[in-house]
């Protein structure tokens, strides 16, 4: 701009939206810059659901970190876990046995349903489409009765445990899920035909908050955010993780990056997962879930009635614990949101020195500013919708 | 974990994978060699320490080197090492899409020092440098925005460090009187209770238990 040229002065105001906002998904605070209608810059205040995980995992012995795990994004919650395991058994130098493999995979794409669900009809709650929302809950419902059977609760897991998985499936499971799954293809499809060529929803992401590729890798985005915006990147397939390999599966990827193109990648991410989850159940082993190693994993409570060995190593593992040994990794998974890592210092105590954990949602929401910059204030709700932030994970 | 051993992982057999980093590493190493405090690769990952200095001239390296192509940073995080004369330890995990390897980098920094921002390399860095102002106190030098961002507003000190205390100074509660938020100092009914787990039957040599002052007094009297 030369300096002969007096800018017109802006007449620009701030308005704050949140912390309590129904469009805001959590306790998301942002600052609005606005020249009209128009966002000049938006600047989130995240923070306000910070509890310290990081501090407290420090604190715990690595059984009593887990639980934190499904506390931080608490849609999909074993996803996480799966990444605090991975990253204990490598500094273990211990590997789960090949059923618990397929049972974590089973889950894990378990809760990528749940997240998708819950990320695309709620963002469609948000630019005013009430039924998938509906539909999508009862859904929900449906697969939170599987994290039920299993470990015993519906949302907070507990359920993945460095060296394999807590309990055994309990009997018809696999079956009731391969149910599930034959049905929840009809689910997806029902709201792939309210959706997917709807006029309204489309006038509404269409074009809205586009990602360029470069872009998208500049700003650290993974997962979904990465894909639609044209990069053919999946760490089930680069870095693939228990049987992962073992899996037939594509990854979709997007074109325009724009909030329409997220949507169409997670309705796709969605029926893979379906097809994954049936290799899982067609396919699952015989054998042992947990590895068997009393020094790691506690024994079966009916060898403790008779043992005493069995008893000593009960009671060592539920006070002390194991004691992991010196070194640091920087483990990942391919959680529903994009890349969940978990970098871990151990000092060899029975405690984690340092547990930095790598929410997807902290990189995404940092790109809120960038992607919302000239668009209408209705169009940050549609990206925020788009991002699929959850604050448990972001704010830690 | 700088015996040698460590870098032939565990059983001593190298795959693919461990072959090709350990080919950047070389590359990087030959490069670099003058200012790299250590690299391994340890548990299959590779690890640069890098002098504070010369953190940029390498991240700028990795990114646009073509060997190693790191596109993406993925983790930017903090570690505290209060006995260390440089006791912050501030770790980039980078991502290479097109060679699917990941490099670690770390940098060591002591108190009331800065560390060069790579806002300008990796954007995505803005809130991760952010965060490790918020929670080790480690400022970055041209960061654009240096704010803290996980704790309340008004937060006084940086609560991943080590000698911050798990349950804090300070806790918050309406007051009906002033019809504000107040602060107030923690007060807790029982202690923070945090067990050692030191046992006496397995090697506890340098540890004195209570009682065990007794036993060296004798002995110093027998003498």
């Amino acid at each position: 701009m030369t300096t002969d040229i007096v800018p017109e002065k802006k007449n620009t105001y701030t308005i704050n939206l949140g912390p309590q906002h129904p469009a805001a998904h959590g306790v998301l605070r942002l600052i609005l810059e606005m020249d009209g209608e128009v966002i000049e810059r938006a600047d989130p205040h995240i923070g306000l659901l910070h509890r310290g995980t990081e501090k407290l995992i420090e604190n715990k012995t690595y059984l009593q970190a887990i639980p934190y795990f499904d506390r931080l994004d608490y849609v999909g919650t074993m996803n996480q876990e799966h990444a605090f395991a991975l990253a204990v058994e490598k500094l273990l130098r211990i590997e789960a046995p090949l059923r618990a493999q397929y049972i974590r995979v089973l889950f894990a794409e378990l809760g990528r349903l749940l997240n998708h669900v819950l990320s695309i009809t709620t963002g469609v709650l948000d630019i005013g489409g009430i039924t998938p929302a509906l539909w999508g809950f009862e859904e929900r419902e449906r697969m939170m009765e599987f994290y039920e059977r299993v470990c015993g609760a519906r949302l907070h897991a507990n359920y993945f445990r460095p060296g394999g998985v807590h309990q055994d499936l309990p009997d018809g499971l696999l079956e009731d899920m391969a149910k599930f799954v034959e049905n929840f293809k009809k689910f997806i499809d029902d709201t792939e035909t309210l959706l997917t060529e709807n006029r309204i929803f489309k006038q509404r992401l269409v074009d809205v908050g586009i990602v360029t590729k470069q872009e998208a890798l500049d700003w650290s985005f993974s997962g979904p955010m990465l894909r639609a915006s044209g990069v053919a990147w999946d760490l089930r397939k680069s870095q693939p993780y228990d049987v992962y390999d073992q899996m037939e599966f594509d990854v979709p990827v997007g074109t325009t990056g724009d909030c329409y193109a997220r949507y169409l990648v997670r309705m796709e991410e969605m029926r893979q997962s379906c097809r994954i989850m049936e290799q899982a159940i067609a396919q699952m082993p015989e054998g042992l879930v947990l590895a068997d190693d009393h020094k790691i994993s506690p024994p079966r409570r009916a060898d403790m009635k008779n043992s005493m060995e069995a008893l000593i190593h009960h009671f060592k593992l539920y006070t002390e614990g194991y004691h992991v040994p010196a070194g640091e990794t920087y483990s990942v998974v391919e959680a529903p949101k994009g890349e969940f890592g978990v970098y871990l210092v151990s000092d060899g105590s029975n405690k984690p020195y340092r547990c930095h954990i790598r929410a997807p949602g902290f990189a995404h929401l940092q790109g809120l500013d960038f992607m919302s910059r000239g668009h209408m204030l209705a169009d940050v709700v549609a990206i925020i919708g788009s991002l699929d932030i959850v604050f448990g994970e972001i704010d830690r | 974990m700088t015996e040698e051993t460590a870098n032939q992982g565990e059983t001593g057999i190298l795959t693919d994978a461990e072959r090709r980093l350990a080919a950047v590493e070389k590359h990087v190493a030959a490069v670099y060699g003058k200012v790299l405090l250590k690299h391994e690769i340890a548990l299959g990952e590779l690890c640069f320490t890098v002098r504070r200095d010369a953190l940029r001239d390498l991240i700028n390296f990795l990114k646009t080197d073509d060997k190693c192509a790191c596109q993406q940073l993925s983790n930017l995080s903090g570690a505290d090492y209060p006995d260390r004369a440089e006791r912050f330890d501030i770790v980039y995990n980078l991502l290479s899409l097109t060679h699917n390897h990941r490099i670690r980098v770390i940098v060591m920094v002591g108190e009331n020092e800065t560390v060069d921002s790579v806002t300008d390399l990796y954007q995505g860095a803005g809130w991760y440098e952010r965060e490790v102002w918020d929670l080790y106190g480690v400022p970055f030098k041209n960061h654009p925005d240096m704010r803290r961002i996980l704790t309340d507003y008004g937060f006084e000190g940086h609560p991943l460090r080590k000698d911050f205390p798990l349950t804090g100074f300070v806790e918050i509660r309406y007051d009906e009187e002033k019809q504000r938020i107040v602060q107030e100092p923690v007060e807790l009914t029982q202690d923070y209770r945090n067990f050692d787990f030191i046992s006496p039957w397995e090697g506890m040599t340098t540890v004195q238990l209570p009682g065990d002052e007794k036993a060296v007094k004798q002995k110093v009297g027998a003498k």
